[in-house]
């Protein structure tokens, strides 16, 4: 679809600054009817909605990435300044450019419209949020504004009933008037541009704008205490805190229900006149499998949740002020810091979120240590092993052996996605420059429940898709391995003894024999690597145990009787290391836009992993564990 | 340009206040190339007449700072902020 065919639905674009809420506008002009998809070859998110104008034009709206300029620095401003240039191919290529301005915040706006202006695309500017410019006393000549720019000005109100009138209104006339819009030349300015494009903006804000300058009053005394040195990271941690405690403790009525749904199901499906096989594909490959994975919905739409309400607030840029140089120390962005925050429910919402992470290196750093926090899928298993071999008592008079274990199992996986994303800049990354921290910290706005639904349903939406085809086919995949072939007629052994899975897990011995690890845990790493938490059931099943996870008590004690404290130190120190899910993978490949970033993970990981089990069951085994 | 009152922007304090006198960005080891700092810095505000203001700064090192320039608050590291030379007074 191009300008060029005037059969074409037109093409409008949304292009502002950060913060200038774009987004919001696009959300109002679109309402649920928008679709959220990757630009082709590139993980940035492309948003196109449709509209009808009030003339009765059908309109496709495409949301572009916030930028401040064209000369594009991340992967998202290269998308923004590829459509408004026209330069991508078999894409939306816009008919008309709306740069939308927060009028309270006007200055950058307006060397950013300078710069279109030069494009040689019609182009329109919407002085948005112009309720709180007026609040706040700022008064602007929009007329006068329209005369120095030379461009159509009109005013909006996002978030209100008819706020976009005059905005649609003007959209119908510039079409009308813009249709042939070809294709334009276009070069980087150079900081003499730059320099002398913002002089401009500064001259047209002087002779067009009264009352601006002065701080928002509620941004400033929140920030005296939000930004605080000590106060502020105090803050940041409680509400940390209580985002964790949301995550886990909310979002279990969610999962137990799902859990219940899935396993209702499971039990249907048991019921059927099916052959065995086709039942326990059913049961335990489609069922089981995705149920694994869909269980994580409810903490992945509670973590969204505070994400999204503290993004819109406009929290988020202070948290990365606030932790920069903490994790500037790791060699990591202080943008990274809530993608990894999100990595200690699961992975794979901490990968999606990297998203806010503007430079790809620091992305790709993040993607590849997110996996190392401790994510939820772990406890069970953790606490599993723990319970059987860890005795219950005290140390040091009051804290509890059982729970130092676990919490040290935290500080491991902290510490090695400190120590892994430090060794990766030093090596690496070497030689290429460190991105530089610079943002802009936005007045706090009052997030808007629409933009906040939406929001919410586009991840969750997101999330679910994944589940249902790239999560579901390693899901299959797993089942197969761990169901073919079959037992022999009157096999007393449990069925996945005679699978490929345990031929996978014999021939392997030789290889996890140094880690201490019998080939029954060969195996239940296999059917593991759907969810980590999976390994539980599998050990059961492995074990002869009826009654799968439910009987975590008589799992435990057959463990303890079987394995050696080595052996079972030696498997904790193994999962906190082990690329133990498909799903995360399958995310990183989608994330990164490619089958690389998923095998450098895989084989760190992996290779961590033996490392540190073997460590941790030789020092065992020399300290008598063996 | 090195009057007595110009001081670097990476070393102002919290409650400065003063005007942009210059961006030099080949005096800083900055984690990218001059030129492109420097437009960088002018693409959020920075140019020389602007008014500045140094609002917060972080615990560590008492890095990074948030600046006000003109209508605009940003955060940025003491490092890069070095390559933004102010005058003193409001």
């Amino acid at each position: 679809m191009t300008a060029s065919s005037p059969t074409a639905v037109p093409v409008v674009a949304l292009v502002g600054n950060p913060n200038c809420g774009k987004t919001a506008l696009f959300n109002s002009l679109t309402g649920s009817r928008q679709k959220v998809a990757n630009y082709p070859g590139v993980t940035v998110e492309k948003k196109v909605g449709p509209l009808t104008t009030p003339a009765g034009r059908a309109v496709r709206i495409v949301d572009l990435p916030g930028t401040y300029s064209l000369r594009a620095r991340s992967p998202d401003e290269e998308v923004t300044r590829d459509v408004v240039l026209g330069r991508t191919q078999n894409d939306v290529i816009p008919d008309l450019i709306v740069c939308v301005a927060d009028a309270s915040n006007l200055r950058l706006a307006l060397r950013l419209v300078l710069e279109l202006k030069q494009v040689g695309r019609p182009v329109m500017l919407s002085l948005n949020m112009m309720d709180i410019a007026r609040r706040r006393g700022i008064e602007i000549d929009t007329d006068k504004l329209a005369e120095q720019l030379g461009l159509p000005v009109v005013t909006s109100v996002a978030v209100r009933r008819g706020g976009t009138d005059a905005l649609l209104a003007e959209v119908d006339r510039r079409l009308v008037a813009a249709e042939g819009a070809t294709r334009t030349v276009w070069t980087a300015p150079d900081a003499a541009a730059l320099r002398s494009a913002q002089r401009e903006a500064d001259r047209i804000l002087a002779a067009v704008v009264k009352g601006q300058g002065g701080r928002d009053s509620l941004t400033a005394r929140a920030d005296a205490v939000l930004l605080h040195p000590v106060a502020g990271l105090v803050i940041l941690l409680a509400i940390l805190f209580v985002m964790f405690q949301a995550v886990f403790a909310w979002a279990q009525p969610g999962m137990d229900a799902i859990e219940a749904c899935f396993h209702f199901l499971g039990g249907l499906v048991e019921r059927l006149p099916l052959p065995d096989l086709l039942k326990s594909f059913l049961k335990d490959g489609l069922i089981g499998g995705v149920g694994s994975v869909i269980v994580f919905l409810p903490q992945i739409v509670i973590l969204f949740f505070f994400i999204l309400l503290l993004e819109d607030l406009g929290y988020m840029a202070r948290a990365a002020f606030l932790m920069d140089r903490i994790m500037g120390g790791a060699g990591l962005h202080g943008r990274a810091f809530i993608p990894l925050l999100s990595s200690f429910a699961c992975a794979i919402p901490g990968i999606m979120s990297t998203r806010v992470i503007d430079d790809r290196r620091d992305r790709l750093t993040t993607i590849l240590v997110a996996p190392l926090m401790t994510c939820s899928a772990r406890i069970p298993v953790y606490t599993l092993i723990i319970g059987a071999f860890i005795p219950d008592r005290e140390v040091w008079g009051f804290v509890g052996l059982q729970g130092l274990v676990m919490f040290g199992l935290y500080t491991v996986g902290i510490a090695s996605a400190l120590a892994v994303s430090f060794v990766v800049k030093r090596l690496i990354w070497r030689g290429q420059p460190g991105e530089p921290f610079m943002l802009e910290l936005p007045d706090y706005k009052l997030p808007q429940p629409k933009s906040l639904a939406i929001g919410l349903w586009t991840r969750a939406t997101i999330f679910l898709k994944r589940a249902g085809t790239t999560i579901l086919s390693m899901m299959i995949l797993i089942w197969a391995l761990a169901s073919f072939p079959q037992p022999p007629e009157g096999a007393t052994e449990p069925a996945i003894n005679y699978s490929l899975a345990a031929r996978i897990g014999t021939a392997i011995q030789p290889l996890t024999e140094p880690l201490g690890f019998n080939w029954q845990i060969n195996v239940a790493l296999i059917p593991g690597m759907a969810a980590r938490e999976v390994a539980v059931g599998s050990l059961g099943t492995i074990y002869a145990i009826s009654g799968g996870e439910e009987a975590t008590d008589k799992i435990a004690q057959a463990l303890s009787s079987q394995w050696s404290l080595a052996t079972a130190l030696a498997f904790l120190a193994w999962y906190v290391f082990a690329p133990q899910c498909a799903s995360t993978l399958a995310v990183i490949r989608r994330e990164t836009g490619g089958w690389r970033w998923l095998w450098v993970t895989f084989f760190y990981m992996l290779a961590l992993a033996y490392v540190a089990a073997f460590l941790t069951y030789r020092i065992a085994v020399a300290f008598g564990g063996g | 340009m090195s009057s007595q009152s110009t001081i670097a922007l990476g070393k102002a304090r919290v409650g400065f206040r003063g005007r942009i006198q210059a961006i030099v960005a080949g005096r800083v080891a900055a984690g990218m190339p001059a030129p492109e700092l420097e437009r960088r810095l002018i693409e959020l505000g920075f140019v020389e007449g602007a008014d500045v203001e140094v609002l917060h700064e972080g615990l560590f090192g008492r890095d990074p700072i948030a600046v006000r320039v003109a209508h605009t608050t940003i955060g940025l590291r003491r490092r890069e902020a070095m390559a933004v030379l102010v005058e003193a007074g409001s």
